[in-house]
């Protein structure tokens, strides 16, 4: 048996830097978002190129977790992995382990032996995202947990906003709709707030929840307030949410007569967005969401660059001049 | 109506103690002797004899703790907690006698699942324990039980805990019927339309958190019934756990028309309010929720001025993988029979928001008054329940630390000053640290 030697305290590896995650809107400052809005916009440049791809993240494992469906969030979310060349790999709640009851805990330790980089969670659940973070080493990007956050969806919808109209301080966004059941209308309350917009709520009252107002926006159930918003955010109605037999609203047709945004409810030069999928016909007229001035195609451009930039953001410890990087095959 | 086990008696003298029983008007350094179990003595340098001698210097003695409130989850999830781990765990803090809910598996809704708890807690329960029975056969709101037999066969009061009593005709026949025996009727006061889809209190946290809200007047709206029914039919009746200032309003506008209703408020409504849900922790997740800020003062004011006149823990124990799940996953409940005198302790009476004197008054004869039982006392000629307080130590509450078969405490981690150095219950040394 040989000697037990005990390493000096000095010539210990420093402690690594605590692992850095993004579930809410609240785990970021101001600085935080403008640099990550400044790498998106470099990506957006670099996906100019014929080649797309970056090798920045090669040898990376990015996993994405849905217990909930999904188009947008993650079919960007993968896309942005794959341009950055990170090796990736979906798992669905359905079809999985998770059909036979496995727990989220089980599931979190199971897909954490594959040692992930990240792990992009989707869960119908406040709270899962932290549960992952406490049983695995990964970084974890909240890509929705229930009604709670959506920061992604938020980080690029300010990036389409910044795109539009050069700024976000100062600017009047009006989300309008179903604030009680949507995650985007808080992470996108928080975010707006933080970067010095002025954010005006309005929907039905049992769909304002009580005390919203805390968070620095105003509310109100006048759809006329709209009219005074640089920016007219229309929330989905979600229905399948909401208790049976709760009676947010009478009906759906009363819903769009009173709170339904319309090119007659709309200024011209009003830009509109939705974080979709949309209910053409009850929160949105079709001929707003086809209007000119509706972003909403512009915001599905933006999810795939503004999730690059968090993945990169996450993955290298701060920001690191990107231009540097080069296209793969080329180097 | 109450049931331990079967065990010798001590003979002990608990020396030099400060010797405090708010209800005797007592507060000296004297010894304390008992012999075969009884109190037989108080006075200076008692002689030994061959008692067992405990050595109070610096210690608070005072009448053990009396819990209204517990969930021994015996029978049917035995996994969680037993008579005898949940009577352990009462010991270790510092109670000499607790009551237990129905809310079981198969409900104690009948003599026969009455009698078998009845002859295990003479097996193993270390503290006194009373059995409450169901109001409704299975709970299930609709059909009353048989009150009559249930407290001939030693149901100490009956509750539908757990859920409310829905309907009012229910609540009012209860009331009515209950009234052949002695025993009171405890209400868990929730109108399940309102706080249906409710995971924490609805108000500015559950609004920037997103979780489904549970508006504090689904249980004041329930509370204002119930009293409105004991006023009608003049009877008593027990408010459990609440946590509302409405509610209390309700309560003192009661007692100014007469009515004779007591209630009972939990360490984590008296400590905490909803802001700590931000940590997303299970294990501040209980039925009623956390209040707010102001919901919080109106209690501590309440439970000072004796509108409450118990402390209960509503011991909640639940198995570790029920509670780690998300929050909304998670079920209602969190453990506190060995926490509660240092977390009230910590927090009120440390910052000066209530006195040593009230704590101990609320702990032990507040809810033995409530339910009709004797008052544990510091008395010559007595029962020994009583209970050494260090109102000096630090300690650390820690998950290995329980003996409570669950961990789901909202206190794993948190600094507390006073422990529990030693309980006697009923006459016997039960508890020693």
């Amino acid at each position: 048996m040989g000697d037990l030697h005990v390493m000096r305290d000095d010539l210990r590896p420093p402690d690594p830097p605590p692992t850095r995650h993004l579930i809410s809107i609240g785990d970021l400052t101001r600085e935080d978002v403008e640099r990550l809005l400044a790498t998106a916009r470099t990506f957006e440049r670099s996906l100019d190129r014929e080649m797309k791809k970056l090798p920045t993240l090669r040898g990376r494992l990015v996993i994405n977790v849905f217990y909930e469906s999904s188009t947008r969030t993650s079919s960007s979310f993968e896309l942005a992995a794959k341009r950055l060349s990170a090796d990736t790999m979906s798992i669905k709640a359905s079809g999985s382990a998770v059909d036979k009851g496995e727990s989220l805990k089980d599931t979190a330790i199971t897909l954490g032996a594959y040692d992930p980089d990240v792990i992009v969670l989707r869960h119908p659940q406040i709270g899962a995202p932290e549960l992952v973070a406490k049983v695995t080493e990964a970084r974890i990007v909240n890509a929705g947990d229930g009604k709670h956050q959506h920061p992604t969806q938020a980080l690029l919808d300010l990036y389409t906003i910044q795109e539009q109209f050069g700024r976000i301080e100062g600017l009047h966004v009006a989300i309008v709709g179903d604030v009680l059941h949507s995650r985007v209308a808080r992470s996108n309350i928080q975010a707006l707030v933080l970067l010095g917009a002025r954010v005006t709520l309005v929907g039905p009252p049992p769909l304002l929840p009580r005390g919203i107002e805390a968070m620095g926006c105003e509310a109100t159930t006048d759809i006329d307030a709209i009219g005074a918003a640089d920016v007219v955010y229309v929330l989905r109605m979600q229905k399948e949410r909401m208790l049976e037999g709760a009676n947010y609203v009478p009906s759906l047709r009363e819903y769009t007569a009173r709170w339904g945004v319309t090119p007659e409810r709309l200024r011209p030069g009003q830009k509109v967005m939705h974080p979709g999928p949309m209910n053409r016909g009850v929160e949105i007229d079709p001929m707003v969401a086809d209007a000119a001035d509706a972003l909403i195609e512009t915001q599905v451009r933006a999810g795939l660059v503004v999730r690059m930039a968090v993945l990169y953001d996450l993955l290298t410890t701060g920001p690191k001049p990107v231009e540097a990087e080069v296209p793969m095959g080329v180097a | 109506m109450l049931f331990v086990k079967d065990a010798p008696k001590e003979n002990l003298i608990v020396r030099g103690a400060r010797v405090l029983d708010p209800v005797e008007g007592l507060d000296s350094q004297v010894d304390v002797k008992v012999d075969d179990g009884v109190i037989a003595e108080l006075g200076s340098n008692l002689p030994q004899n061959s008692h067992r001698v405990i050595d109070g210097a610096g210690l608070v003695l005072a009448p053990a703790f009396v819990d209204p409130h517990v969930h021994l989850r015996t029978p049917g999830r035995e996994d969680e907690e037993t008579i005898a781990s949940g009577t352990r765990a009462a010991a270790a803090g510092g109670y000499c006698a607790i009551l237990a809910m129905p809310n079981t598996d198969p409900v104690v809704d009948s003599a026969a699942v009455l009698g078998a708890l009845v002859e295990q807690a003479g097996d193993e329960a270390e503290v006194q324990v009373g059995f409450l029975a169901a109001i409704s056969k299975g709970q299930e709101g609709s059909e009353l039980t048989e009150m009559g037999e249930l407290a001939d066969a030693g149901a100490a009061g009956f509750t539908d805990d757990g859920h409310p009593v829905v309907a009012s005709s229910l609540m009012w026949r209860a009331l009515q019927y209950a009234s052949i025996t002695d025993r009171p009727i405890a209400v868990h006061c929730e109108d399940p339309t309102l706080s249906r889809g409710g995971h924490m209190r609805e108000g500015v946290v559950s609004a920037e958190l997103g979780i489904g809200g549970w508006p504090s007047i689904a249980e004041s709206v329930m509370v204002e019934r119930d009293l409105a029914l004991a006023l009608y039919e003049d009877r008593t009746l027990h408010l459990m756990h609440l946590s509302a200032r409405a509610s209390v309003e309700a309560l003192r506008r009661a007692h100014a028309q007469g009515v004779r209703a007591t209630a009972e408020v939990t360490p984590h409504h008296l400590v905490l309010t909803d802001e700590a849900v931000r940590t997303l922790d299970p294990n501040v997740k209980m039925n009623p929720p956390l209040g707010g800020p102001d919901d919080r003062k109106t209690l501590v004011e309440a439970l000072r001025d004796g509108t409450i006149s118990c402390v209960a823990t509503d011991h909640a124990p639940h198995a570790r993988h029920e509670k780690e799940v998300p929050f909304e996953a998670a079920p209602f409940g969190v453990t506190g029979l060995e926490t509660a005198f240092a977390s009230l302790y910590t927090h009120l009476v440390e910052p000066g928001l209530i006195s040593l004197e009230t704590l101990l008054e609320r702990m032990s004869a507040g809810p033995a008054r409530a339910y009709g039982l004797d008052t544990p006392k510091i008395a010559v000629g007595v029962p020994a329940n009583a209970v050494l307080l260090d109102t000096q130590a630090s300690w650390q509450v820690a998950e290995d630390g329980f003996k409570s078969r669950s961990k789901n405490s909202w206190l794993i981690g948190e600094k507390l000053r006073g422990r529990v150095r030693a309980t006697i219950a009923a006459g016997r040394l039960v508890h020693e640290s």
